[in-house]
């Protein structure tokens, strides 16, 4: 870090302040970030946007108890204050102000090439309007382009009473296109994000053509979408946003926060068969580059990879530092806060389930009659029940072995632990796709990924015999 | 609240040239309490504040707006955030549309929505009611084995939005909260329920319905099963009916219409709901818990009826929206903070009241389904095309009664196909925090998707 977002000896100071009513634990966490958004619409550059957001988030920990403070006051009274807020919680009293010694920065610059400060806002505006002409010449029946390019540079530092004194520059760069075509039947719409925690260097030419021509041709392609079929159907997920189904229908259900209150369908099955031998499954911080990356996560602990199923066997659940506390482990790198006004809990970073053995081809062509999923939007869980959905934002029909007929957008349905057990053939095709998980209503950037693969039957919720 | 108009008058007075400035200004007081088994799990207290900026220039081919903001009112953020704005301005295309709203003498609506009590109530007392609340969940049925979170929140804000073209309009509001979720089990497999209660001020929260709502729902799902695929009608309850009213809002915003992207477009004075069917948006009834005196860029909030008797009547506007479409702004402007730019949306939806209450919707519906929660809304509906497939929860209707407890199916249809199939309205309105109260809804031609 260039500068320092607040005095090693403030942040001790702090620190000291938060535990003097008798906190067994106190956490400082500041965070300044940047971001920037520009957006074309109906051929228009409609609008740049700059933001900064700045401030610190203090917690102290009492047996089973949390305080929570933030603050946008970065001045030692105001982080004072702050302490003093989140420490209420601590009622005992304790021993007054408690002297805390850092050791040096741990600090993890940032992988960037082209910094988003560095980059004219012309060239995006360039950049924007060539992904517009690009969607656009890929047919007539193109009726509305929306294209929005945005970027932040988060920069934070976390200290706590166990010595913790680590800093991140995370920077994220995003583009997404959405185009809606006309038909006589309406309208249908398409839709690809391109995202990395990368600079500008994400961007180039090839990935920005790549995703306008994508996303046309998938609204192109959808207007002559047929209602999809109601009912159990074989389904194939194509390589990259099939990760979703994963992230859905057990990664949620593997977050320690819902295995200690046992409010997951997971709970106590740690060395139990819980999916079909073909999946193991794997979260992972540590993939350079990819949306869900981080060096550190947002309580200071280095992100990692975790092995979470491994040949259909749960092997761990991923865990932040208080849930790790509480059963006397350490954190799996799953502590994220979507800023400094949140507080941390568990999350997924990159979930991804690892390639297999089959071929993506083979694999349609031994389905007689299923449905073929290209693009999969978002998703809901209820960890509790392990009963998710998924959207299908691009799928055909599958007859006869081969990819057919266009089908309209719907969710599919499943069950968590009955879905794992139903995966016949992974291929070797694996990609990723970026993705924001909302949890408890805080937002994070995460990374899903699988590659083309067969689930024996999943109920698909369209209106059709 | 003047302290806050001042600030943002001050900031104006930097204007150069032929520019125009529009100032958002915001503060709040922020409390939240998760109680676990009898104690408190979590406790946070913050305030915060922010500002967002717009910068208008003007010239003979047309208008550009550049936007900045930040989250706090410091004053290096502040001309940090001026100078951003002006320089993204420069950026953008040049339109002849864009402008910035002027005071169009439509007085704003007397409304009292902050109430002093949620300042005044000692932490003490919120904390008790969340633990309360918690412990009426876990004693309120055997078969609640758990009780995920019990939350109380709470806050209190405060906006002004003033411009260089003649807007100056403030805002205070404040909110009380309490939410629980119960699993409940039968031994073989779990379920979830969750209630809430809404208000002003603490004062207003009914514990005893939160836990209730929250029992009711998680027990009576025990042993649901998965019905086989069917076509029939389905009855919405007054919170997936809030929903579906969100949804179909979002559709009858001048700006998805002007912008082509509404299955609504071109549809003015066209049948495209069931006469039963009289949707309005309605800031300045004060039920509405979202009830707002002024809009996102300050005009006041007023009543709009978007759809009567199944007819369509019109759309929600803000300026630019209405500007491209050639009429003026209907008060509907919203924005999502200090880091929102204002755009054209409904805020208080309310559909018209039936002649039915529930048990008769049932009846009268005699084979059904009932919704009682409804996932993947946002995965599943697609507002441009109108292609509508959600995950849902409920109970099965026979002989005109609630019947088995179904779960992990779909139901589908069209936006458009629906609001032509309804066919009863309650007369329970559910004023439901959020953009749209709710109410038992009855559409036909459901396609559930089953086993």
């Amino acid at each position: 870090m260039s500068e320092t977002l607040v005095e090693k000896e403030v942040l001790e100071r702090v620190i000291g302040e938060a535990l003097g009513r008798g906190g067994e634990f106190a956490e400082v966490f500041v965070e300044d970030r940047a971001t920037s958004s520009a957006v074309l619409d109906q051929r228009r550059i409609e609008e740049l946007s700059s933001g900064r957001d700045r401030g610190a988030g203090i917690r102290v920990l009492v047996g089973e108890t949390t305080g929570f403070a933030h603050t946008a006051d970065l001045s030692e009274r105001g982080l004072l204050a702050a302490a003093h807020a989140a420490a209420a919680v601590a009622r005992e009293g304790g021993g007054g102000v408690r002297e805390i010694a850092l050791g040096d920065l741990r600090d993890h610059p940032t992988h960037a090439v082209v910094l988003p400060g560095d980059v004219e806002k012309a060239k995006k505006i360039e950049l924007l309007r060539h992904a517009d002409d690009i969607a656009r010449s890929e047919g007539s029946s193109i009726t509305q382009v929306q294209v929005a390019l945005g970027d932040s540079t988060r920069r934070f530092v976390v200290a706590n009473s166990d010595g913790v004194f680590a800093s991140d520059h995370q920077v994220r760069t995003r583009f997404n296109i959405s185009c809606v075509a006309s038909g006589d039947a309406g309208m249908q719409t398409g839709y690809r994000p391109v995202a990395g925690t990368r600079g500008f260097e994400l961007l180039t030419m090839q990935a920005v053509e790549d995703a306008a021509r994508g996303a046309a041709r998938q609204a192109i392609t959808k207007l002559d979408a047929r209602p999809a079929p109601s009912g159990d159907l074989p389904v194939v997920l194509a390589g990259g946003s099939g990760g979703i189904l994963f992230h859905e229908a057990c990664g949620h259900g593997l977050e320690a926060d819902a295995i200690l209150k046992n409010a997951s369908v997971y709970a106590g099955k740690v060395g139990q068969q819980v999916a079909s031998s073909l999946v193991t499954l794997v979260d992972d911080g540590t993939v350079t580059g990819e949306w869900g990356y981080l060096a550190i996560d947002d309580e200071g602990r280095p992100g990692a990879r975790n092995v979470l199923i491994e040949n259909g066997i749960l092997t761990d659940y991923m865990w932040d530092y208080l849930r790790a506390r509480k059963e006397g482990r350490i954190s799996s790198g799953n502590g994220r806060r979507q800023s400094y006004q949140h507080l941390p809990m568990v999350r997924m970073t990159n979930t991804y389930l690892l390639a297999g053995e089959s071929d993506a081809d083979e694999i349609v062509a031994q389905t007689a009659r299923g449905v073929y999923v290209a693009q999969l939007g978002g998703g809901q869980v209820n960890t509790a029940t392990g009963d998710f959905v998924f959207g299908m934002t691009s799928a055909f029909l599958i007859e006869d072995g081969k990819i057919t007929a266009p089908l309209r957008d719907c969710n599919l349905i499943g069950n968590g632990p009955d879905v794992l057990q139903r995966v016949d053939a992974v291929a070797k095709d694996f990609s990723m796709t970026p993705g924001t998980c909302g949890k408890d209503g805080q937002s994070v950037p995460v990374g899903t990924g699988q590659a083309t693969m067969r689930l024996t039957g999943v109920t698909i919720g369209g209106t059709a015999a | 609240m003047s302290e806050l108009v001042e600030r943002a008058q001050r900031i104006l007075e930097s204007v150069q040239g032929d520019e125009q400035i529009e100032v958002y200004l915001s503060s709040g007081v922020d409390t939240e309490v998760q109680a676990y088994q009898g104690e408190i799990e979590n406790l946070s207290s913050a305030t915060s504040s922010g500002i967002g900026i717009r910068v208008l220039r003007d010239s003979a081919s047309g208008a550009q707006v550049g936007t900045a903001w930040a989250g706090s009112l410091d004053e290096e953020a502040v001309s940090d955030a001026l100078r951003e704005a002006r320089d993204n301005a420069r950026f953008a295309t040049e339109d002849e549309y864009l402008a910035f709203a002027r005071p169009d003498g439509v007085a704003g609506a007397s409304l009292e929505l902050s109430d002093p009590s949620v300042l005044s109530t000692p932490i003490e007392e919120k904390i008790a009611m969340a633990i309360e609340l918690e412990r009426m969940v876990r004693g309120g049925d055997a078969r609640i084995r758990q009780v995920d979170s019990a939350n109380y929140s709470d806050y209190v804000a405060e906006a002004a939005i003033v411009s260089t073209t003649g807007i100056r309009a403030t805002y205070a509001r404040s909110g009380a909260y309490v939410s629980v979720e119960a699993i409940a089990t039968d031994g073989v497999s779990d379920q979830t329920g969750w209630g809430l209660s809404a208000g002003r001020a603490p004062r207003d929260l009914d514990l005893r319905e939160a836990a209730t709502d929250a029992i009711s729902r998680a027990t009576r799902m025990l042993g649901a099963v998965k019905p086989a695929s069917m076509k029939c009608t389905a009855v919405f309850d007054p919170r997936s009916t809030a929903t579906l009213l969100s949804i179909v809002g979002g559709a009858l915003s001048g700006e998805a219409v002007v912008y082509g992207r509404s299955f609504f477009a071109n549809r003015i004075g066209e049948d495209v709901a069931s006469s039963l069917f009289t949707l309005i948006d309605d800031p300045t009834d004060p039920r509405h818990f979202a009830a707002s005196v002024f809009d996102g860029e300050g005009l006041a909030c007023r009543r709009n009826v978007l759809i009567e008797k199944g007819n369509l009547m019109g759309f929600v506007y803000d300026t630019v929206s209405a500007r491209r479409a050639g009429t003026v702004s209907t008060g509907s402007a919203v924005r999502g903070g200090v880091a929102g730019s204002p755009s054209a949306g409904c805020r208080a939806l309310v559909l018209e009241p039936g002649d039915v209450d529930q048990v008769e919707m049932f009846r009268r519906v005699g084979e059904g389904i009932f919704v009682e929660s409804m996932s993947g809304v946002h995965s599943g509906v697609n507002p441009i095309s109108g292609d509508f497939s959600v995950g849902i929860t409920g109970l099965m209707i026979r002989d005109g009664q609630l019947a088995e407890p179904v779960r992990e199916i779909t139901v589908a249809s069209t936006l458009q196909r629906m609001l032509l199939d309804v066919l009863y309205v309650g007369n329970d309105v559910d004023w439901l925090p959020g953009t749209a109260a709710g109410q038992s809804l009855a559409i036909g031609g459901i396609a559930v998707s089953g086993s």
